[in-house]
């Protein structure tokens, strides 16, 4: 049996206009020390399916199994606990505003009654783990998005996840930014046991550090395997559209820097 | 110059014990009925957050209790609800008049106004950071604690400060009836007996309060916001 297991999983949204199904009857299997990806575009119901992982969302229908556990039987402290192993990283970073860096590594573990004297040792070793060390006493107010999110990642490995499940942990960064940030998950993850669940609407982080990826489009899964398999020979139609997105994008990027070149050269002619 | 120094002390000697005890009463009325409304109207604030349709434990008939039990306690005016309350008033503190038995009708008021001034500061915490407290496997409890009343902190001590200003009002206007402090002096010797020296002397000196009480509560939520720099 996979490590994760989601079965039949359906997902549907009373909203005003009628309801929305976010997930239709998805079937899809993560390995331990997979960094697997989950990719569709903007509506394709990415979210709802890591969110559903976690329980933040309640399935309408269908099974998540966890290492061989049904997350929908534990209730109350068992899901507490079960979600401690979890951890989570969002595009808005969500840092506690009003606490220092440091407070905030060390907010899961006040959440698991480890000792305050070993909470703040920890938290410095995992802030210099992450580059930030200097900001211990900072606040999130005084970061950068890419030092809020390393804080995130330290915060997330205060509880020595199983799991890190990332929704659009990059999409509010620019690229330079986005590349250490992914290098800094494909360090912990190449380190550690963590599996690592990333979503995202872009392409590059998929091909940059996920080992399998996952097809999201308008709640169906669309194909699922290895990065290489899928991103090759695309079957579905959604996997091409985001493929012709990506190429679009990096010619447009590389017209872009020839014409700067070219507005350059001009200059320099002149 | 003498005779202003004179005059002075004369009316110091006439009035400043007088002044001096509305003050305190005033200031103990205003802070101890603030502190009484909190004990009540925080949890109830508390619990409107949590029971509203977007809050964490939606419970919509709580929220309705709630909620309407403000909204009528809130619209009466003050000066009522002060009289509708004499026979609780009675029966808690033995007597209807004076400044302790004002803090009676005081926490009524104050209580609603806090829970709404609460539930506001408290709905204005990012959902995001309390949903990653959710995923770290936080209860209920704990984000109660510190990602609500944490994160809210400032915004909640503000409103500590308007609650502050509106509680001394209504204490001046309890002295209609004998309420005691600063408005009791007011209408004793302003309207009853004409000194309006004396009335604008109050005055000047709620005012003041007010603005102290002001003053302290807006450094002390400066200097407690870290959000930004
Ligand atoms: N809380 C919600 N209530 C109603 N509809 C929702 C809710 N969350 C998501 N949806 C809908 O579900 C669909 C999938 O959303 P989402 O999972 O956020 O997509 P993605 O993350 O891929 O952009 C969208 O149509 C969205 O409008
Ligand atoms: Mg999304």
């Amino acid at each position: 049996m996979s490590y994760i297991e989601v079965k039949n999983l359906n997902k549907n949204f009373i909203a005003k206009n009628g309801s929305v199904e976010a997930i239709k009857d998805l079937n899809l299997s993560i390995e331990k020390r997979d960094i697997f990806g989950v990719i569709g575009l903007s509506g394709a119901g990415k979210s709802t399916f890591v969110r559903c992982l976690n329980l933040l969302e309640k399935p309408t229908s269908g099974e998540i199994l966890i290492d061989g556990v049904d997350i929908q039987s534990l209730k109350g402290k068992d899901l507490r606990f079960k979600r401690q192993k979890i951890g989570m990283i969002f595009q808005n970073f969500n840092l506690l505003e009003q606490r220092s860096v440091l407070a905030n590594v060390c907010f899961p573990m006040e959440i698991q009654h480890v000792p305050a004297s070993e909470r703040k040792e920890k938290a410095l070793e995992l802030l210099r783990r992450v580059g930030l060390e200097d900001k211990a006493k900072a606040y999130p107010s005084q970061l950068s998005g890419g030092q809020k999110q390393r804080v995130a990642i330290a915060r997330v490995l205060a509880s020595d996840p199983d799991i890190i499940l990332c929704d659009e942990a990059t999409s509010a960064l620019d690229p330079q930014t986005t590349q250490t940030i992914l290098a800094l998950l494909k360090d912990i993850h190449d380190t550690s046991d963590i599996t690592v669940v990333i979503i995202t609407h872009e392409m590059k982080v998929i091909s940059q550090i996920c080992s399998k990826v996952a097809v999201l489009d308008k709640g169906v899964l669309k194909e699922t395997g290895s990065v290489d398999e899928v991103f090759n020979n695309p079957t579905s139609a959604a996997t091409k559209r985001l493929l012709l997105i990506k190429n679009t994008e990096e010619q447009s990027e590389e017209i872009e820097e020839n014409a700067e070149k070219a507005g350059e050269e001009e200059e320099i002619n002149a | 110059m003498h005779d202003l120094l004179i005059a002075l002390q004369a009316f110091y000697e006439e009035y400043g014990v007088l002044l001096l005890e509305g003050i305190r009463d005033t200031l103990y009325m205003t802070l101890l009925s603030t502190f009484f409304g909190y004990i009540i109207g925080l949890p109830m604030g508390i619990v409107l957050t949590l029971t509203d349709k977007e809050g964490i434990s939606p419970n919509r008939i709580i929220y309705t209790i709630l909620d309407v039990i403000i909204n009528i306690t809130r619209s009466i005016p003050f000066l009522i609800l002060l009289i509708l309350l004499v026979p609780v008033t009675k029966a808690l503190v033995g007597k209807s008049y004076g400044s302790t038995a004002t803090i009676v009708p005081l926490t009524v008021a104050a209580a609603p106004l806090i829970a709404r001034m609460v539930e506001s500061s408290l709905k204005e915490v990012n959902k995001g950071v309390i949903e990653a407290a959710t995923s770290m496997g936080a209860s209920k409890f704990r984000i109660i604690i510190n990602v609500l009343l944490g994160e809210a902190k400032t915004s909640l001590v503000v409103g500590t400060t308007i609650v502050l200003g509106t509680v001394l009002g209504y204490s001046a206007m309890a002295g209609v009836v004998g309420g005691g402090g600063l408005g009791d002096i007011a209408i004793r010797y302003g309207y009853y007996r004409f000194e309006t020296g004396i009335t604008l002397i109050t005055v000047i000196f709620i005012v003041a309060i007010v603005q102290i009480l002001q003053g302290l509560g807006m450094l002390v939520a400066k200097k407690s916001d870290h959000r930004r720099t």
